[in-house]
């Protein structure tokens, strides 16, 4: 089983493929039709000043998410960004 | 059998089309391409949603009406804008006939996520053109797009187009034009585990809901995707037993464990993968975009604050001082042409009921104008380059605070200025709740209206003929201070109780930056102020009649010539005024202040006209920018009828605060009356700020006098 963090907690400017994602809710059936999706590689690519929210880079564009909401995205963190 | 004539009658009218699209692709920039000025904009009845036809020319110059449907990402709708596009694609609106065909704009650069929303859309089986747009900025990115293989795997006709220089818009109108469009070939499989549903739905809805086999399975398709539907007003309902068997098959699905709506969406994006793997071809990777490179300076944790900065400095210096010029230039004109009427009609009230009510009326609408005009314009500017996304990126954190979004800050921010076209700016907020928090607490921000109030109530307050700038600095800042707590403090209330939701979402993409098309900030600047100038125009001025006819009779009877001073307090205000004493004389207030109160319900800055005319100041040269010092004298010299000073300092404090919280503005009623679709509201926030008002300067009075001020 490969080991997974949360997407919230994936360094800066690290890359990681998308292993789990949680069925239910709102905020996840957009962020799936957004391209955030099980086997989808993301780049964390900052924090906002203030913390929240996150900006990741997935499928060529950028996308902003809470932190409350990435943390419930695990992800396979790859080697190098 | 014989051809039937052709005559006009019979003539196959030219079809309808939707424009539809990702946000940020381009769409008001094509859709401003091909319809020109012939756009009109309206309201889908019921909702707060807008709605856009144009219309644009045939090769042959027959007339096509076009739909700009609202920016969306998919059809499973997760607010009214994205509901209304679903449901008029769907012929699910009474009020909008279902588009014959469609016209889909996707954005060059970024393909993968842009199709999946035309997957979707390829379920309809109407006749549909794919709009290739910012193909300029695919060389940039590194990328190179095989248009022939995308048009032979679509089915569609496929075009490459640069809405912001125009090309390509020839040939999607050379496409529009055709008789007939090949019907998208969309060759996809859906997941067995969804199959036996998507049929059975899809039977339901043909039999029960009377939809045709496609339109049936595009929806079937929709409602196994979105796991909670929005619902909204004007929208028909599903009948009772496809709901049902919606139902069933999701609770049978629930048992199983089977995750139905990540299936479809999986499957959707699968089959994208694939063909952009065919379709796109990346050259060597460039270095890290432009864009990129100027966001790290942009949302860098220290320049970041200082480029925010920057631009509300000039946001702010732009009304403050460039709307100055106009605003004069526009004052000078109303009064010239009230002038005017003076000495062209005979003496008498119908003379008073064209200048001082009808021009005044009209007048206090137009002034309006300038800033709502500058005020717009920035807005689209900073929309259009994609820097408001990063705005709402920095502030979403003090924003969610009080259980906002990140993009309530630039419409609360502009309410600074002037909360009209910060009301009207609210549109971008998707989720209706946060949408109206906004707005009902967009005046609280304290609005340049305000500004001769707090300047007059300082001068009166502090002694000497000249203000230290310290102390007037010092106080200016208290009252902003109060506005801007309060603003969020009700926003935080009401998100705990009246408009109680789930929290926001702050799912949102960051556009690269762009050169934003002038002629399309232009266009959407002037559209706004006409919209402004004819809906809540005329609300305006229906009520400043009315408030002028208030002050205005009952007329005196004598003896001798009447003074203004007179005729006020003898007025319906005046009565108004003597009326309201007991209520305000807890804080401090007295009638006359009544009579100010009530009259500057139509615009604050009519207060410091109406306390002149009050207490009679002699000389008073008047408009928002007078000088106040005699105003000064005549309010020192004011007295209680037991001879106490009516303005000590602790009153003009009291009669700041009230200013602070009140609402006295007819033209935002009238707006937000125009933005929310119901006069519920606009009473509400009547209600609510006046209200708040009283309260707060009643403690602030009451303590002051225990406190022997």
């Amino acid at each position: 089983m490969p080991s997974t963090v949360k997407l919230s907690e994936l360094a800066i400017g690290g890359r990681g493929t998308i292993r789990g994602f949680p069925g239910q809710g709102p905020a996840f059936l957009r962020l799936r039709e957004m391209g955030v999706l099980p086997g989808t590689t993301v780049r964390l690519v900052r924090t906002a000043p203030l913390g929240d929210p996150l900006e990741i880079q997935v499928r060529g564009y950028s996308l902003t998410l809470r932190k409350s909401e990435a943390e419930h995205v695990l992800v396979e963190p790859a080697g190098e960004p | 059998m014989t051809e039937p004539a052709l005559n006009p009658a019979s003539a196959p009218r030219t079809p309808v089309y939707a424009l539809v699209g990702n946000p940020n692709s381009g769409k008001s920039t094509l859709f401003n391409a091909l319809t020109g000025l012939k756009q009109k904009v309206g309201n889908y009845p019921g909702v707060t949603v807008e709605k856009k036809v144009g219309t644009t020319f045939s090769q042959h110059g027959r007339p096509i009406t076009v739909i700009d449907l609202p920016g969306t990402y998919s059809l499973a709708a997760r607010s009214p804008d994205e509901a209304v596009v679903r449901d008029v694609l769907l012929g699910r609106r009474a009020d909008t006939a279902q588009p014959d065909r469609i016209v889909c704009i996707v954005d060059a650069t970024n393909l993968e996520r842009n199709l999946y929303l035309v997957h979707q859309l390829l379920d309809l089986g109407r006749p549909a053109i794919l709009v290739l747009n910012m193909m300029d900025l695919t060389a940039a990115a590194g990328l190179s797009l095989r248009v022939a293989r995308l048009e032979h795997e679509l089915g569609i006709p496929v075009i490459p187009c640069e809405a912001v220089n125009g090309r390509g818009i020839l040939e999607l109108r050379l496409a529009m034009s055709r008789a007939d469009l090949p019907l998208p070939r969309h060759r996809w499989d859906i997941p067995p585990a969804i199959a036996p549903a998507v049929a059975e739905l899809q039977a339901s809805l043909i039999e029960n809901d009377g939809k045709q086999p496609l339109i049936a399975r595009a929806e079937a398709l929709l409602l196994l995707t979105d796991q909670d539907p929005l619902r909204v007003a004007g929208s028909t309902p599903l009948r009772e037993t496809t709901a049902g068997m919606l139902e069933g098959w999701k609770r049978r699905w629930q048992g199983e464990g089977v995750d139905w709506s990540g299936t479809l969406v999986n499957s959707r994006y699968e089959a994208i993968t694939k063909l952009c793997a065919e379709v796109v071809q990346r050259a060597a990777p460039a270095g890290p975009a432009l864009s990129d490179r100027i966001d790290a300076i942009v949302v860098h944790p220290v320049w970041g604050w200082l480029v925010l900065g920057g631009i509300m400095t000039a946001l702010f210096l732009s009304i403050f001082t460039l709307a100055e010029y106009p605003m004069n230039a526009i004052d000078t004109l109303f009064a010239a042409a009230g002038e005017w009427v003076k000495h062209a009609m005979p003496p008498g009230d119908l003379r008073d009921l064209v200048t001082d009510g009808a021009i005044a009326g009209v007048g206090g609408v137009v002034t309006f104008l300038p800033q709502i005009l500058i005020l717009f314009f920035f807005i689209g500017l900073l929309e259009s380059t994609g820097y408001m996304a990063r705005a709402a990126f920095i502030m979403d954190r003090l924003m969610s605070r009080v259980g906002l979004n990140g993009k309530s800050f630039i419409p609360l921010l502009s309410s600074y200025a002037c909360a009209i076209p910060g009301i009207m700016a609210t549109r971008t907020i998707e989720d209706p709740k946060d949408r109206l928090t906004t707005i009902l607490v967009a005046p609280l921000m304290s609005c340049s209206a305000r500004l001769p109030v707090y300047l007059l109530m300082i001068a009166a307050l502090l002694p000497g003929d000249r203000v230290p700038v310290g102390t007037k600095v010092g106080l200016m800042l208290l009252m902003y201070a109060l506005g801007t707590g309060g603003a969020f403090g009700f926003a935080w209330l009401f998100k705990k109780s009246l408009l109680k939701g789930a929290p926001p979402l702050m799912i949102m993409e960051l556009p690269p930056y762009r050169l934003p098309r002038m002629q399309d900030v232009l266009l959407q600047m002037l559209e706004r102020a006409s919209l402004f100038l004819r809906k809540a125009g005329t609300v305006i001025l229906g009520i400043s009649i009315v408030l002028w006819f208030l002050t205005a009779y009952p007329k005196p009877a004598g003896p001798g010539p009447v003074t203004p001073e007179q005729q006020i307090a003898h007025s319906f205000a005046g009565t108004a005024g003597r009326v309201l004493e007991p209520v305000i004389k807890p804080l401090g207030f007295d009638w006359r202040i009544g009579i100010g109160l009530v009259s500057s319900f139509a615009a604050r800055e009519v207060f410091v006209s109406s306390m002149a005319v009050i207490f009679s100041a002699d000389h008073y040269e008047g408009g928002k920018h007078g000088d106040v010092t005699p105003i000064r004298r005549s309010l020192a010299a004011a007295t209680w009828p037991g001879g106490a000073r009516l303005f000590t300092p602790l009153v003009c404090l009291t009669l700041m605060i009230y200013y602070v919280f009140a609402m006295q503005c007819v033209s935002t009623v009238a707006v937000v009356k125009r933005e929310t679709n119901s006069w519920r509201w606009p009473l509400f926030q009547i209600a609510y700020m006046t209200g708040t008002a009283w309260v707060v300067c009643l403690v602030v009075y009451q303590a002051g006098r225990a406190l022997g001020f």
